[in-house]
This record gives C-alpha cells, structure tokens and sequence, in this order.
C-alpha cells in the first residue's frame, strides 16, 4: 500500500515536470523542471531499493550534468527579456523561505541541544533485514563488469577532452 | 514490489515526452534535455527489471550506472559543440544552423 502510494506520488511527480519541461519556453524553467523530474526519477529508484543508484542519480544527474546545463544555458543569449524571467512577487517569496529556512535551522539547533550527546546518531538498521545493495553493486560492478567499466572511464576520458577541445577559444 | 506494467508505462511516458521535446523543440539546449529525459526514462526500465528478478540482482542496476556516464559524456559533447557554434553564430536555436547549406 505504502509502496504503491509512493510510486504514484514520484510517477506523478515525473511525468507531470516532464511535460512542463517540455512545453516551457524560457530554457531555464526547463532545466528546472528537468531537475525535478529527474529527483522524482531518483525517488523511483529508492523504491525499487536501488540505494546506489538514488544517490548516483542525485549526484550526478542533478548535481552535475544539471548545473552543467544551466551553466551553458546562463552563457548563451536568452531570448526573453529579463521581467519574463523573475516573476513579481519574487521578493517575498524568496524573503519568506529564507525565514522558513531559518525557523528550520534554529529548530534543528535547540532539538540537538535537547538530545543527550550520545543519542545524535540514530541507530543503523540491522544488517540482515536488507540485501547490501551497494556491497552488491561493487562487487557486480568490478567483477562481471570490470571491462565495461574501464571502457565507460575512457569513454568519459575521450568525452572530457572534446569538451574541452570544443569550448575552448581558437587563437 | 508494483507490477512491473505499471514501471514500463512510467517510463514509456517519460520517453514519448522526451522525444516529443526533441522533434519539437528550437532551442538546442532544451533538445539535449530531452535527450537527458530518454536516457533516464530507460533507466527506470532497466532497474525495474533488476528488481523483478530480486533483491540479489543488481545487472540491471549496473547498465543504468553505465548509462548514467554515458549521458554524462553525450552532455559534456553536446554542450561544449553548442558553446562553440554560439561562439560562431551567436545563437542556440536548431533552425538558424544553416552552416552545411548553401
């Protein structure tokens, strides 16, 4: 039930950004909408209890290809003028999470200063409830698949050079 | 675990939208997205297949790691050609590259 609950929730989340991502004009609030549908993808893998792959998909997907997007797209000449960009009440809003995301803080303070110094850490969960999935992970990983694996680090190797190659200015 | 139905139609939807921005998009930039939803709409393919054959499979889960690079890389490409072409013609959109034409 739980499980089917979350499912449709992330599903939801998903196919619902994608389809603003994909009918947005302005590139950024795609990049954005693409971030969210990937962090909801990310929220699909956790249910399918791919830990591994839930924190890859964050750090990589959302962390570093996405930054990388919109980096790209903060160079390059948009074409809307900038009133189209920021919205009205950008001020406030941004004035009012900024005081959430301090209650929040502070909150987060004083419940530690609360808790006994041993007690920060909640207890692991124990080990033979769940498979290991990293463990398992690391070990198909570079076993069965050594050889890809190496190839897919050349792959990257040959991908970062032409990138490198392509943006950089000709003198 | 869902049924493994309900994985494949998330997914098929993620990649009909993605190929609907690619065919209908200008701006180059939000294609290459586009290409970025495909790849993750076949990774929630591929892990959900590794899941329906158990916990202790995790194959599955290792191709989308690979696809998961392999998008990194098409993404580096990608970008750095469209910071070179702005570079030359000062614009991002796909029906303004006209360069091969004459």
């Amino acid at each position: 039930m739980l499980d089917s609950i979350i499912f449709y929730f992330f599903a939801g989340v998903a196919i619902l950004s994608a389809a603003l991502m994909v009918t947005r004009r302005n590139a950024i609030h795609s990049a954005v909408f693409l971030i969210t549908t990937l962090l909801a993808t990310a929220g699909i893998f956790l249910q399918l209890r791919a830990e591994f792959l839930f924190i890859a998909q964050i750090i990589l997907y959302v962390g570093g290809i996405m930054v990388l997007f919109v980096f790209v797209i903060m160079l390059v000449r948009l074409d809307v003028p900038l009133h189209h960009i920021t919205f009205r009440f950008q001020k406030w809003v941004a004035l009012f999470v900024a005081v959430a995301l301090a209650c929040e803080v502070s909150v987060m303070f004083w419940y530690v200063r609360q808790l006994p110094s041993a007690g920060l850490l909640t207890p692991p969960a124990p080990a033979d409830k769940l498979p290991p999935n990293s463990e398992q992970f690391a070990k198909v990983l570079f076993g069965d698949y050594l050889l890809p694996f190496e190839i897919a680090s050349i792959l990257l190797l040959v991908a970062m050079i032409g990138a490198v190659v392509m943006a950089k200015k000709r003198t | 675990m869902m049924p493994v139905g309900h994985y494949l139609f998330l997914s098929f939807a993620l990649f009909i939208i993605g190929a609907i921005g690619v065919v209908t998009r200008r701006n180059v930039i939000v294609v290459l997205m586009s290409i970025e939803l495909i790849l993750n709409a076949v990774n929630i393919n591929l892990v959900a297949f590794s899941r329906m054959f158990g916990d202790v499979h995790v194959h599955g889960q290792v191709f989308a790691l690979f696809i998961i690079a392999d998008a990194a890389a098409e993404a580096a490409v990608g970008l750095g050609i469209i910071i070179a072409f702005f570079r030359n013609r000062e614009t991002v959109l796909a029906d303004e590259m006209d360069l091969l034409k004459w």
